[in-house]
């Protein structure tokens, strides 16, 4: 009993760690651009699909192709930045977040159809020769995958915080998050700071749908799901600290794995929203996040 | 000019309520009640999202809760119309409760807090009623179209009437100064949550109506589907396109959306729903006050240049 219910804790928390890399993407973008990109989670499909077709394909190995998966999301990252979002710039913020949040709605239709027609509706997940392997530790089953997946989430938070602590344009991002008029008086490119950031959520995006599809699979209509596990996780963690919201997407996926364990699976995500709201109402500034004004 | 409008619509009224005597195919008469329940939930979210600019993604619990309610009861053998207006009821119930707690959030965290809201309903009911939602066989014999025409024809006046009384009353520019800014209207005596929450009732009694409406009208359909979030994106979407806080924005956005979606189904076939995406993110880009700002916008052009005429001639 013990035994199986640390094991369950365990998948969880890997389950969690994807959350959280889908919602530090999510809320890198909104934290630096006030773009609340609601198809994000398609993006992050679009990432999956990647992933699968050049395993598939080409054979690539889904973490050695990592790098492919990337390029392909900037890309499109660039393309949607260029041809919509470039547009919301210069917004009010409250106006910026509920137009881009109409747009993302719109994108996400078109992309999840896209998507539909090109690939259909089946689930599509990469089974490597390494697949089904694990190793044990007292007991436990740790699946090579799933760890590979934390570790290279747990990298990716690193490098991303060591970017925005060390480099100049981190600096810069971080002093355009601080005030964006002042930081462009200072001679900061507001658009590039944008771009760049943009582009970092929708290559976190990437990573994350390759992950999934490797740990999981991958279909057409994911995009919302995982759109809203994003969402709930930058909320739960608080805004402005990624370390926080990686924690909050742990934490969500071990809640989650509890459910199922104690209660039902049904009820998985039932427990995780209630969570979610309790914390949003008694914890608007999130369990990690700091209090604005 | 005001009397010649109320005469108008008066007409339109009056030809909508013939249709049913003149047309025949069923199709039509289809396609007409789905213009007027999406007239009822555009117009229902327009009150909260519009008039009160408090952004609601979680209007799907409303209406399925309008919908179960009404389903339940309907098929527990109580009359049609008191069960629908329970359904109203419950769905007020339910906006109440969660009411004063949902407006602690602000902005987008109340956005995402409905949305999960709704989903938590969603799930639930997916799990408590897994079952199709079936017609009794006798029920299914003596379907008849023509009373349901009218329920939501009824429905969808009583609404806009609503709105628009709402629109000019004292209530409803309460309700807007809120939304412009809450701070300005408290120091004012306007309670900013004394409005929200009866922007909310009204707004849900309404989208509750409309589930029992859609709960009267379908032969089957799954407990849960009314509950899924689509139905609060397709409100938020055609409240957008039309023109939020207004009267005919709604109207304007629920028949764009209706006749659009329709048409490019039989047009361009399976590549449907990306052309709607697509229109649809154009007309954020391009319109962002809705097609009714865009109307308005070449309306003043229009009298502007006259006036320069008339300036010119005299």
């Amino acid at each position: 009993m013990l035994e199986s219910a640390v094991q369950n804790l365990i998948f969880g928390i890997l389950l969690g760690a994807l959350y959280g890399l889908a919602a530090v993407g999510i809320s890198m973008v909104f934290g630096v651009t006030k773009f609340l990109n609601v198809a994000h989670g398609d993006l992050l499909m679009l990432g999956g699909y990647a992933s699968f077709w050049l395993f598939s394909l080409l054979d690539l190995d889904p973490f050695l192709s990592l790098p492919l998966t990337i390029l392909f999301l900037v890309v499109v990252g660039v393309v949607l930045y260029q041809l919509f979002f470039v547009r919301m710039v210069k917004l009010p913020t409250e106006e910026k977040i509920k137009n881009t949040m109409l747009i993302g709605f719109g994108l996400s239709l078109i992309i999840q159809n896209i998507a539909l027609l090109l690939w259909t509706a089946d689930d599509r997940g990469i089974t490597t020769s390494y697949s089904g392997e694990a190793f044990t530790v007292l007991g436990l089953r740790f699946p090579y995958v799933r760890v590979v997946g934390l570790v290279i989430s747990l990298v990716c938070l690193f490098a991303l915080h060591q970017f925005l602590r060390k480099t100049y344009t981190g600096k810069a991002i971080r002093a355009t998050v601080e005030d964006w008029e002042a930081a462009s008086l200072m001679g900061i490119n507001i658009h590039k700071v944008y771009l760049l950031s943009f582009l970092l959520g929708t290559a976190l995006a990437g990573v994350a749908g390759a992950l999934v599809s490797v740990s999981f699979s991958v279909d057409p209509s994911m995009g919302m799901h995982w759109t809203l596990k994003s969402l709930i996780v930058m909320v739960l963690g608080g805004l402005g600290n990624f370390m926080g919201t990686f924690a909050g997407g742990i934490l969500l996926g071990a809640t989650e794995s509890a459910t199922g364990f104690f209660i039902s699976s049904n009820y998985r995500q039932v427990v995780g929203l209630v969570l979610f709201l309790l914390i949003l109402v008694f914890r608007p500034q999130g369990l990690f996040g700091i209090k604005e004004r | 000019m005001q009397s010649l409008k109320i005469i108008l619509i008066l007409l339109l009224v009056v030809v909508l309520a013939c249709l049913p005597l003149v047309i025949i195919k069923d199709s039509t008469l289809n396609l007409l009640i789905l213009i007027f329940l999406y007239i009822i939930l555009a117009s229902s979210w327009n009150i909260l999202g519009g008039y009160t600019g408090q952004t609601s993604l979680g209007h799907a619990a409303f209406f399925g809760l309008g919908a179960l309610a009404t389903r339940q009861l309907w098929i527990a053998g109580s009359p049609i119309y008191p069960s629908i207006l329970a359904g109203g009821v419950l769905a007020v119930i339910f906006a109440m409760l969660i009411g004063a707690p949902a407006f602690r959030l602000k902005g987008v965290y109340f956005a995402i807090g409905t949305l999960a809201l709704a989903q938590i309903l969603n799930v639930t009911v997916g799990n408590v009623f897994p079952e199709i939602a079936a017609l009794p066989v006798e029920d299914l014999t003596n379907y008849d179209i023509t009373p349901r025409y009218y329920m939501f024809m009824g429905m969808a006046i009583i609404v806009v009437g609503v709105a628009t009384i709402l629109s000019r009353s004292r209530l409803g520019l309460g309700m807007m100064a809120v939304k412009e800014e809450e701070d300005a209207a408290e120091s004012l005596g306007v309670s900013a949550l004394k409005h929200k929450l009866i922007a909310l009732g009204l707004s849900a009694f309404f989208t509750g109506l409309a589930g029992g409406g859609f709960a009267y009208y379908h032969v089957s359909y799954y407990f849960q589907f009314p509950f899924t979030p689509v139905w609060s994106l397709d409100m938020l979407t055609m409240v957008y396109i039309g023109g939020q806080g207004t009267v005919l924005g709604p109207i304007i956005g629920a028949v764009f959306f209706v006749v659009m979606k329709e048409f490019l189904v039989l047009n361009v076939g399976e590549y449907h729903l990306i052309v709607f995406g697509a229109l649809f993110v154009l007309v954020v880009l391009f319109l962002p006050g809705g097609i009714i700002s865009a109307w308005n916008k070449i309306k003043d052009a229009i009298t502007q240049r006259s006036k320069k005429k008339a300036v010119k001639h005299s």
